[in-house]
């Protein structure tokens, strides 16, 4: 039987929103950052959807633009608790623990590393574009892991989670419904993008780039607009995530990450919109059921992933509603 | 002066050379069909003007150098393609199709839905799961959608049943008779290609051999270069 998709989507938003309210009224915190995990792994993946799922570009160094927004986080926080300057060359500043301004901070700086090296990378495609983000992404890893100043291999702590005006952060429910809400807004915004002209031309791109050329449309330009945006959304969940565990490290660029977040989305479906959330919700509860049992529980995440990809392209969401709306 | 002046053109693929010296001009409003039998590089011709492949020569629309731009701009100037083979987006519906190659002008979704009216009736519907006709139909209007000075057709009717070409000859009437838009045609139908056409070109071995008014074309010349 074939459910709506419409109807998948709000169950699964709901469920998403039920485990944590649920796990707040048995007073069970750890749940609730569960959740959030989820919630944060969801959201970075729906930037790479946009790049992946809609522009059928599979980036293997989305943990760039995650690991920059975790280390704008880390920078801007640490240069706050320890009431030091951050050097900028040109001039110096002080840090901050406002969540708005680090989020602006690292989804700015996500986007200019995402035009600058999409400028460089969207004019391969296939494998070579795949192995030339993947580069990318081990220069960044390798990088943090020789800057010295934000706590080399090591990575920074940051001791008090950041601000957002009106809560209280450190209570595990108010931080989670803070993610929560940036994710619907989130998802809100990639329908919007998916139906709208931009999001079809980015379609037509992916499904011929020389017959999109022949109606007008500029392929480099709209993947490039797209890998810009996929960044963004990609830095802002770093941020989140630095902020969730108070630590950054340079984990948050590796290659596995960005292989994470390229399964979370086959799992869940891709170019669906709420791919990315199941394949986070899924890769969580995995994470932390199978792995009380077992330190190879990533074992039977092949084996799932192997499932999916042999019997039901579409991911769990495709399996639901039915493949029509798969972009594989 | 022509609207679309081909002059001594020739094209490669890599270090293969397809063309040898195409010459060919579309006046505003005419029709054209540019004829031969195949493998004579019609449809390289349709590349090169399109800019899709590398070519040489004088090449211009509306007096505007072609070589140079990439061929996004060429459609953005004004050339609307209809590629061999259909080629839509599969994976997007028949409205998206459309949508995605929307531009200013005349030419609005409710303008093909009442070209097409089967379009109108599947505009939900993926473009995959089409009909070829219905297909050929979502090229044109996709083509149209980009609102077009110049509209080129690369056999539009090949493997269709005989009522949808003749629905598609209706439509390239149409607009011969209501748009004023220029039409480049290549087709295997000489008989419909006559009716409609004011000129014809025929290439033979990547090269023009014979151009004249379609009144001009003799049974002979198309015994002689078209095969028929």
């Amino acid at each position: 039987m074939r459910i709506e998709e419409r109807f998948v989507n709000a169950t699964v938003l709901v469920g998403l929103l039920g485990v944590p309210l649920w796990a707040l009224m048995i007073e069970e915190p750890f749940t609730i950052t569960l959740a959030t995990r989820a919630v944060i792994l969801a959201l970075a993946a729906v930037g790479l959807n946009v790049i992946l799922g809609v522009g059928g570009l599979v980036s293997f160094g989305h943990a760039i633009f995650f690991g920059i927004g975790g280390y704008a986080m880390g920078i801007l926080a640490f240069h706050a608790q320890t009431y030091s300057e951050l050097d900028l060359g040109l001039f110096s500043t002080s840090g901050t623990n406002s969540m708005p301004v680090i989020w602006l901070v690292a989804m700015g700086f996500s986007a200019f590393s995402a035009f600058l090296i999409g400028l460089l990378t969207l004019r391969t495609s296939g494998v070579y574009f795949i192995m030339i983000t993947l580069a990318f992404g081990q220069m960044f890893y390798y990088f943090a892991i020789s800057w010295p100043s934000y706590g080399g291999e090591d990575g920074l702590s940051i001791y008090v989670r950041n601000d957002f005006p009106g809560l209280n952060t450190l209570v595990p429910f108010q931080f989670f419904a803070l993610c929560f809400v940036i994710l619907c807004v989130v998802l809100f915004i990639y329908a919007r993008l998916q139906a709208s002209p931009f999001g079809l031309a980015l379609n037509s791109a992916r499904q011929s780039r020389a017959r999109a050329e022949t109606v007008g449309l500029d392929p480099m330009r709209i993947r490039l607009l797209a890998f810009v945006i996929s960044g963004a959304i990609t830095g802002l969940a770093g941020a989140l995530f630095a902020d969730l565990n108070r630590f950054v490290s340079p984990t948050m660029f590796s290659w596995q990450l960005s292989g994470e977040l390229i399964v979370l989305i086959i799992i869940g479906g891709v170019g669906r919109l709420m791919g990315p959330v199941i394949g986070a919700c899924l890769f969580v509860a995995l994470e932390h059921f199978l792995g009380g049992f077992t330190e190879f529980w990533h074992v039977f995440l092949g084996l799932i992933l192997l499932a999916i990809v042999l019997f039901a392209r579409g991911g769990v969401i495709g399996l639901l509603t039915g493949k029509e709306g798969a972009h594989v | 002066m022509s609207f679309l002046k081909v002059e001594n053109l020739t094209a490669f693929y890599g270090s293969s050379q397809a063309l040898f010296g195409v010459d060919l001009s579309v006046d505003e409003g005419e029709v054209v069909a540019l004829m031969g039998r195949n493998g004579m590089g019609k449809s390289t011709t349709v590349k090169a003007i399109c800019r899709l492949i590398r070519s040489k020569g004088v090449l211009t629309l509306g007096g505007d150098n072609l070589h140079g731009l990439p061929s996004f701009k060429v459609a953005r100037i004004g050339v609307g393609l209809v590629p061999e083979g259909r080629r839509c987006f599969a994976d997007l519906t028949v409205r998206e199709n459309l949508l995605a190659a929307a531009k200013s002008g005349p030419w609005t979704l409710s303008r093909v839905g009442e070209l097409f009216p089967r379009l109108g009736e599947r505009s939900e519907q993926r473009a995959r799961s089409l009909s070829g006709g219905e297909q050929q139909m979502l090229a044109i209007g996709r083509a149209l959608m980009t609102n077009p000075r110049l509209l080129i057709l690369d056999e539009a009717t090949e493997g269709l049943a005989p009522l949808m070409r003749q629905e598609i000859w209706d439509a390239i009437r149409h607009l011969k008779q209501e748009t004023g838009v220029a039409i480049l045609l290549i087709d295997k139908s000489v008989r419909e290609l006559s009716a409609i056409s004011d000129r014809a070109v025929i290439l033979e071995r990547g090269k023009t051999v014979w151009t004249g008014a379609i009144e001009d074309l003799t049974a002979d010349v198309t015994a002689k270069y078209v095969g028929v």
